[in-house]
This record gives structure tokens, sequence and C-alpha cells, in this order.
């Protein structure tokens, strides 16, 4: 069994966001690049599927679609633990543009599990993931929160708006995986780390595919109003606060 | 030329949720001068769906079928994405809740549609489509052009408001083929939260963090949350602790939500807890320590212990209620 | 000249980084009032390969180069210098010294274990009566057929409950003074081996510190590391080496202390504005930063002239003396800029500051270094 992990190369999520060329691009410069941390949540499960499958999961294999300077991102998830990755060559124009970038090179060489965080912590889309299902046409299942592999079965938990789902299918499929499918990202170890660089990371070229969408301007939100305080002897006066300025309650 | 609004349902009724979006998108139609369609997915009673009249749409599409109990995202992209067609739709629009993350992605595939993620508003133009949304968790908001014939819009819970516009509603149950090949999934149990607000739908969410000192302490938390109709949170220190679940966990890594009213109570508020909050329209504070950076981001504070703070609280919101 | 760092180094100080940060920090205050042995941490490191990190990977260590050993132990002594310095300690005196010294059968034996931190071990030279002076060895390693005979005391002895093996430093042939000082390879089950009690410490707490006893016990002749006489080389070698190690641990502390105080100082307010904005407390945090960019380099130049196999002693003395003593200002000063709250245990700092004291005395005081840097100087 194979399993491929999405990642996408994001900024450090405690990085000061700043804009250029009149707020139409986002500013890289200092910027550190991490792997999304749901995507890293995603390889921490592989991971740790692997290691609980007694060889049945043969490889694990993380997939970008980045420019060069993605590399050191996706050589961290070969230093936490990935058997080989595959970097498309090309700048990530919107979800659509990469998920079907992904799909082209994904039918050429299946996997059996493929998973894929919720959201990226740049552009918050929550897209790819579901779009390259469709492209690959295999069931996703979104919003995962456990999944173990049991022989040919695969149980699942998803939340969904009013509950969770304990849910059975059985490969190909994708799973769009959240908060509590690991808890923690893996850290590297020194022998991963030394071991990244000797790892294949097989660059493929992009095919011709349209962006449906484009950013056009960035904006960052406005400072909030001083913060008004209440006397904590009177916290009536909150409640009038909320009702009567704030109106939301 | 229409636009298709996705009405979700829960055990056949709807929520202001709903309302939301449908008042969203018939402001949309109105604008381009064109027509709004709900459809519904599932078993809901024709008078529920009648129900959406209030909110001003004339047409209601509804496809019950017992395959479509279950929330199954092949199989459902695939009905919104025929009726879309049916429709002939060119703008489709669902909520950025789980339901229409899980669904969004694969309708955008079908029909070839751009898609602008957790909608902050009405879009600021429509030639080019453009339409805003927080990015950066929380850190920008940015403005999305849309290029394709067909767009999708999931719009950010509570960032439209309901309008009502009551009108005569005309019901259409339609039938629609399905492929066995959408039903990959089958689901084997399905835990409902009885009695509690989904954090993510909440509209008030009241969290704990580290100063709530320990789990026995929640009850308060609870309490209030209750009153209010709110949905509980917490911050990441709290559910490391296992003092409460991870799905409670509300911060960058956890989940990421926007209520009118998110009440934080002995949370110091952290760069990462605050990514996961920021975009709420009021932030109440609860802290005794009065350099806690959760005032930076409060719209009202209150510096004292939360355990003495919040008994008071309950009992404001208790008169308050009682005075109606 | 190039400063930057490789993608290797980055990832290997983001590792420690996300370590200490995440994991560390959660029980070390309670690790450091309870004095209490950070077993399941030195598992956790064990497991990510910290504890033989600077080791040939063909000893199971982690192959890695002095300069990452730097990064990783700055971020590690941040939170918890116990930490650093258990790791310190089996890296750089104990490995070290087996795989620079040792015979093979030795680094077969010996070092593959402490490598891969299977077992941890510990150095010892101190001695009630010769602390950082190893010319005055008390202890004796008698020579007798085909063993050594050791008897002696050993004094504040890191890793002496927890380590499995011993790196003793012993005189066989008091005639000779330090040229007839030997090191051996002891294990710490060997009969004859007692330890005094934990040693109740000011600072760095959950180290596990003791005096060890040497009764009539024996060592195999083949344990003894080089040439019979070798020992006082040994033990100096080993040291300059060893310096670049709490050298690093001195810049975490520093580097740490500074990271709370100027975030406390954009945080706290005082005459209505954050006291950050008052030039008193900012001219401090200005006065910490470029102690501390001089210390990291002082640490990071050490660091390369070994990687580069160049001399790098007395660059070590100056990183060990220098980054010592700026910790132990430094935190001062941040306890200065926390006020009340930098004299309670809750905000860190002044544990940092008990920290720093034992880095301007162990393995070489400052003024030991004084000595060592003056010499190479004076020296024609």
């Amino acid at each position: 069994m194979k399993i491929l992990v999405c990642i996408s190369n994001v900024p450090d999520t405690t990085t000061k966001i700043k804009f250029v060329d009149n707020n139409t691009k986002f500013d890289t410069n200092g910027i550190q690049w991490i792997i999304n941390p749901w995507d890293e949540l995603a390889l921490t499960r592989a991971l740790q599927l692997k290691e609980e499958s007694n060889g049945a999961i043969e490889k694990i294999t993380v997939i970008n679609v980045g420019l060069i300077d993605s590399e050191p991102t996706i050589r961290k998830a070969l230093a936490i633990g990935a058997d080989d990755a595959i970097r498309i060559n090309a700048e990530p124009l919107d979800a659509y543009s990469v998920a079907a970038q992904m799909a082209e090179v994904i039918k050429k060489d299946p996997y059996d599990i493929i998973m894929a965080g919720i959201e990226s912590s740049d552009y918050n889309g929550s897209l790819v993931g579901g779009m390259l299902a469709e492209f690959l046409d295999i069931p996703s299942v979104s919003s995962v929160s456990s999944l173990n592999i049991d022989g040919g079965n695969v149980e699942l938990s998803r939340e969904i708006s009013g509950g969770k789902e304990i849910l059975e299918t059985k490969v190909p499929f994708l799973a769009i995986v959240q908060k509590g499918i690991a808890i923690d990202p893996r850290i590297p170890s020194m022998r991963g780390i030394m071991m990244a660089r000797k790892k294949p990371l097989n660059v493929s070229e992009p095919i011709e595919v349209d962006s449906l969408t484009e950013y056009s301007v960035y904006e960052l939100p406005k400072p909030k109003s001083k913060c008004k305080m209440v006397d904590p002897e009177n916290v009536k006066e909150l409640i009038d606060l909320l009702h009567n300025e704030a109106k939301i309650i | 030329m229409s636009v298709l609004i996705f009405t979700e349902n829960w055990d056949g009724k709807f929520k202001k949720l709903s309302y939301e979006l449908i008042s969203y998108g018939i402001e949309i139609a109105k604008k381009l001068n064109t027509s709004a369609v709900a459809l519904s997915i599932g078993n809901v009673e024709d008078d529920e769906l009648k129900v959406l009249g209030k909110y001003g749409i004339k047409k209601v599409i509804s496809v019950k079928d017992d395959r479509l109990n279950n929330l199954v995202n092949q199989a459902y992209a695939s009905v919104i994405s025929d009726v879309a067609g049916k429709e002939n739709a060119d703008i489709v629009i669902l909520s950025n809740n789980y339901s229409g993350k899980a669904l969004a992605p694969g309708i955008s595939v079908k029909l070839k549609a751009g898609v602008v993620a957790g909608a902050i508003a009405l879009p600021s133009s429509f030639d080019p489509f453009t339409v805003s949304k927080m990015t950066f968790t929380g850190k920008a908001d940015t403005k999305i052009i849309i290029k394709s014939a067909i767009k999708i819009i999931t719009l950010s819970q509570n960032s439209f408001e309901v309008i009502e516009s009551p009108t005569d509603v005309n019901i259409e149950n339609i039938s629609i083929e399905m492929k066995d090949a959408d039903f990959q999934t089958e689901v084997k149990d399905v835990q409902k939260i009885k009695g509690k607000i989904i954090l993510t739908d909440a509209e008030v969410v009241v969290s704990g963090g580290r100063g709530m000192k320990s789990a026995e302490h929640w009850g308060e938390i609870e309490e209030l949350a209750e009153l209010l109709g709110a949905a509980t949170a917490c911050s990441r220190p709290v559910s490391d602790e296992g003092w409460r679940p991870h799905e409670e966990h509300t911060g960058q890594t956890g989940k990421i939500i926007a209520p009118n009213l998110y009440i934080a109570c002995g949370i110091s508020g952290a760069i990462q807890h605050l990514a996961g909050v920021a975009a709420s329209k009021c932030i109440v504070a609860i802290n005794k320590d009065n350099e806690a950076p959760i005032f930076e981001s409060a719209d009202y504070g209150i510096i004292g212990d939360v355990h003495k703070v919040l008994p008071e609280l309950i009992k404001a919101v208790k008169d308050f209620k009682s005075e109606g | 000249m190039n400063f930057e760092f490789s993608e290797e180094q980055l990832m290997i100080q983001q590792a420690a980084r996300d370590y200490a940060q995440r994991e560390l920090i959660k029980d070390v205050i309670e690790r450091d009032a309870k004095a209490e042995f950070p077993t399941e941490h030195v598992k956790n490191l064990t497991e990510l390969g910290f504890m033989g990190m600077v080791v040939d990977t063909k000893y199971d260590g982690g192959g890695m180069d002095t300069v990452s050993y730097v990064l990783a132990m700055e971020e590690i002594c941040k939170v918890d210098s116990s930490l650093g310095v258990i790791i310190s300690v089996n890296n750089s005196l104990v490995c070290y010294g087996i795989e620079e010294f040792g015979t093979e059968e030795q680094k077969e034996k010996y070092l593959k274990p402490l490598a891969s931190g299977e077992k941890l071990g510990a150095f010892l030279l101190s001695e009630p009566e010769a602390g950082s002076d190893a010319t005055h060895q008390r202890t004796t390693a008698e020579e007798k057929d085909d063993h050594y005979l050791l008897n002696g005391t050993k004094n504040w002895i890191t890793n002496a409950n927890c380590a499995s093996t011993y790196v003793v430093i012993a005189q066989t042939h008091p005639e000779k003074r330090h040229k007839g000082i030997n090191a051996f390879l002891v294990d710490k089950d060997s009969p004859g081996i007692s330890l005094g009690p934990h040693e109740d410490k000011m600072g760095m707490r959950s180290s596990d510190t003791h005096s060890v006893m040497f009764t009539d016990v024996k060592v195999p002749k083949e344990n003894r590391i080089g040439e019979d006489g070798f020992g006082f080389k040994f033990a100096m070698k080993t040291l300059d080496g060893g310096r670049i190690g709490i050298a690093a641990q001195a810049l975490g502390i520093a580097s740490g202390a500074m990271e709370r105080a100027i975030q406390y100082s954009k945080e706290r307010k005082a005459f209505g504005t954050e006291i950050a904005n008052h030039q008193a407390i900012a001219f401090k945090l200005s006065d910490m930063a470029v102690k501390i960019e001089n210390a990291r380099n002082l640490c990071l130049k050490s660091a390369w002239l070994k990687d580069n196999k160049k001399p790098y002693g007395l660059m070590s003395a100056m990183a060990k003396q220098y980054a010592a003593d700026i910790a132990m200002e430094v935190t001062t000063e941040a306890v200065q800029i926390f006020g009340g709250y930098g004299y309670v245990k809750e905000y860190h700092v002044e544990r940092l500051m008990r920290e720093a004291k034992l880095t301007q005395i162990y393995e070489g005081t400052s003024e030991v270094q004084k000595i060592v840097i003056s010499r190479a100087l004076l020296r024609d």
C-alpha cells in the first residue's frame, strides 16, 4: 500500500504579513517557509500508519506544486520521515490549477490513500483535497479527525455539521484531515535530517492548466478600536453594552 | 442565468445559516437582475421548505432520497452540479461550514467553476467578479477575482445579515439519477451532538483558557454557554492538558471560527489563539492579568478573577433574560 | 566568509526549538522545584538523536557538525539547561574523547551505545581538592597484572547516577605528576563504586549531580584510553571541546532570558506606556542583544574552527568565559526588567539567572578561562 500526502509551502504562522506593489502581492521578503500545519499533521498520521502496518504500507510520498524555492520545505517532510517526494515545477496559482497539476501526475502512478490538510494557513481555501479527489474520480472524506486501517478496511471519523460520523471506505480514497488526526507534528530526528538529501525528490514538469481565480488586492484588517473596560463589580454593565451598544444579545 | 443556493438541513429542519445564505443569494440575484433558486437535499417536509419563502426565495428545488440522508461528498456534489446545470446557474452559493467545505471543491471541478471559499461580503464588483475573504488565517483580507463562467461562493458564517421579505414558494420535487460509484463511503454511525451548539456554526462562543485552572471549573463555562445559546471552546493548552476535547481547540492549528460574540475566559490571547478567533465580530475578554494580550484584540474587557466574574456574569445574563 | 547556515543546520535548530518550546517548557518549573531527573525527556531526545549528535554515524551517532550542536544547545538551554548539560556532557566530554582517542574495540563497546543514547556517560575529573586544576589528581589507578585498581573520590559529577559509562581521570605514576595521569572507561556497576547523595544545587537542579567514591575498583587494562600517561592531555583536549557546549549553553540561557524580557517589556505598562518605551528598559535590551550576538559569534567561530580541524582551544576558552559572564549579566538584567515578577518562579527568568551562575563555574571557571586565554597571548 502507498500513501501520498499533499503538502503546501506556507509562511511561518508567526510571521508578520506584508504586501507590496500597491497591495497586490504578498511580500515574501524575509519570510520563513514551513509545511502547512494541517498537512504536517496529515504526514505525521501517515507515518504512524506506516509504522503500525507491519510492512503493509510500503511507502509514504509527499507531493507539492511549487518552484525550486519550496524544496527546503519538501526536504523537511523527508527529514520527518517521508520516503520520497514529488515536486511539480509550477507556481501554485490557485487551488484548481494545483489540484489539476497533482492529478495529472497521480493518474500515471496511483496511490491507495491520499491525505491533505483541511486548509492552508495562507489562503485558507479548504479546496485542493476535494478538487484532487474529483479530478481522480475517487471518494473523498472531509474533516477527518481519525483514520485507522484494519486489513483492507479503513475506518474514519469525521466532523459534520451537527456531530460526528464514523464511516468506512475502501482504498483508493482521499482523506482531508484536521486536528485530531494527530496532535503534534513530528519533530525530525538527526538521522532523518541527515537522510533528507539522500531521499529521492523527483521534479515533474507541469502541464498547461488555467487558474480559475486570482488574488487581486490584499488589505490588512483595520485596527480594533480600544477595548472598553467593565468594572468586575458591575458585570451587568457588560450585558447592557452587548445588548444596547454591540447589539448582539 | 440564476443563482443557486444550497440550503442545508439538520434532521429535516433549516437553521439561521440557511436563511443567511438565502438572503445573501437573493441580494446577488437582485444586483444581477436574475433569479435565485434554493436547493434542498435530503428529507425535508414541504412545510419546512415553505419556511424559506419568508426570506424571499420563490423557487425551491427539493431532492428527497434515502441514500442522501448522510452527507456523501461525491453524491451531493453530483446532485448540486446537476441541478446547477438544469437551472442554468452561473453562481452557486454554499456555506463555508463542514458541508460547504466538503462539497464546493467537487462541484468546482465538475463545473469548471472558480471558488471563493469563506466570502465575508457581497461581491464588490461583478465585472470582474470580485469577492473578499480572509486570508493568512485572519491576518489579511483579500479580494479574489473569479475568472470562470460559473462561480462558486462559500459564505463565511455570520457574515451576512438575515433579511426577511416573505413571498410564496414554488416547491419543485425532483429526482436525480445517481451513480453507485458516488457512494463509496459507508456511514457506520452518526454521533449527533444533542442539545449542544456546534462550535463552527455558533453565533456565540464561550471559551476557556489555562486561567480556568482545571477541568472541574468548566461547569461555569457550560452554564454561561447554555444561557447564551452558545458553543463552548478552549485554547490549545487546555486541550493539550486533556481538560477539553481537541474538537474544541480554537486557534492556529485548531478550529478557525468567526462568531458574532466570542467570550474568552482566562485566555491570555497568544498570537496562535487569536489567529483562530480574530474574525469574531465582538470579543469579550475576562482575565485577571491586565497586561494579557487578549485585551488588545477585545472589544470589551473585565479585569478580574474568572472564577469570581463568571458566576456574576451568569447571574447578570439570567436577570437580563428574565427581564426579557 | 559565509555567515549562512545550511538547510540541515536550520532544521536541527528548528527541531531543538520545537522540542524545547513544546515539551521542555511544560514541566521545567516543576522539575526544577523537585530537582527531578528528566527521564522522559532524555528518552525522547535520545530518539531524536541529540545524545550523540556530533558522533560519526558509523558509531551510531547523528553525524552532525559542531555548528549544529551550538544551534541545538542554544535552543534547548533557552528553556532548560539541565537537559542542556546532560546532552553536553554526553556529547562533548564522553563521546568526543572516546571517538577521538579510543581504540576500535572501545568505540565498538562503549561509544556506540553512548552515541545512540542507549546509555549515558559521565566525565569524572573534578575532585574535592582539585576542580579545574587537573594536574593534582588524588584518585589513583594502581597498575596490577591485567588491570588497574582505582581508589579515590570524584566530585560534582554530572550524570553520575543515570550514566552507565564513566570516563575517569586518575593518577597512575604520581612521581611523573601530570604526565603520570591516565583516563579509563569504567562501568558504573563495577564493584567498589558508590555514590554520594544527590547534590541540592542552586540551579540546573534536575541534572543529576553526585560525588563518586572508588574503593579498589578493578578496571581491565584495555579500558585505558591512549598510551600510558596520556590522561592529562586527554582531559585537556576533551575540555577544549566541552567548553563549546557550555558556551552554547550560556548563550542559550542569555538569549532565552532576553526573549522573555523583550516580550514582557512590550506587554507590561508603567507610567502610561509599555515599559519598552522607557529608554532605561530599551537600552538594557540593546545591551543584552549586543552581548548575546558577540557570544553567539564566539561560539559559532569556535565550532567552525573545530569542524574545519583548525586549532580552537583559545577561541573556545574565549567563548566559554564571555558567554558565561554575559549570561550572568543578561539574566540579572532580565530579572530587573521583570521587577517583582522576575523574582518569582512562574516567569522563568529567576531560574535562568540561577542556571547562568553555574556556567561561570563548571568546566573551567571564568578565571581559569582567563588563564588559558592570557597564557596563549603571552606565549612566545
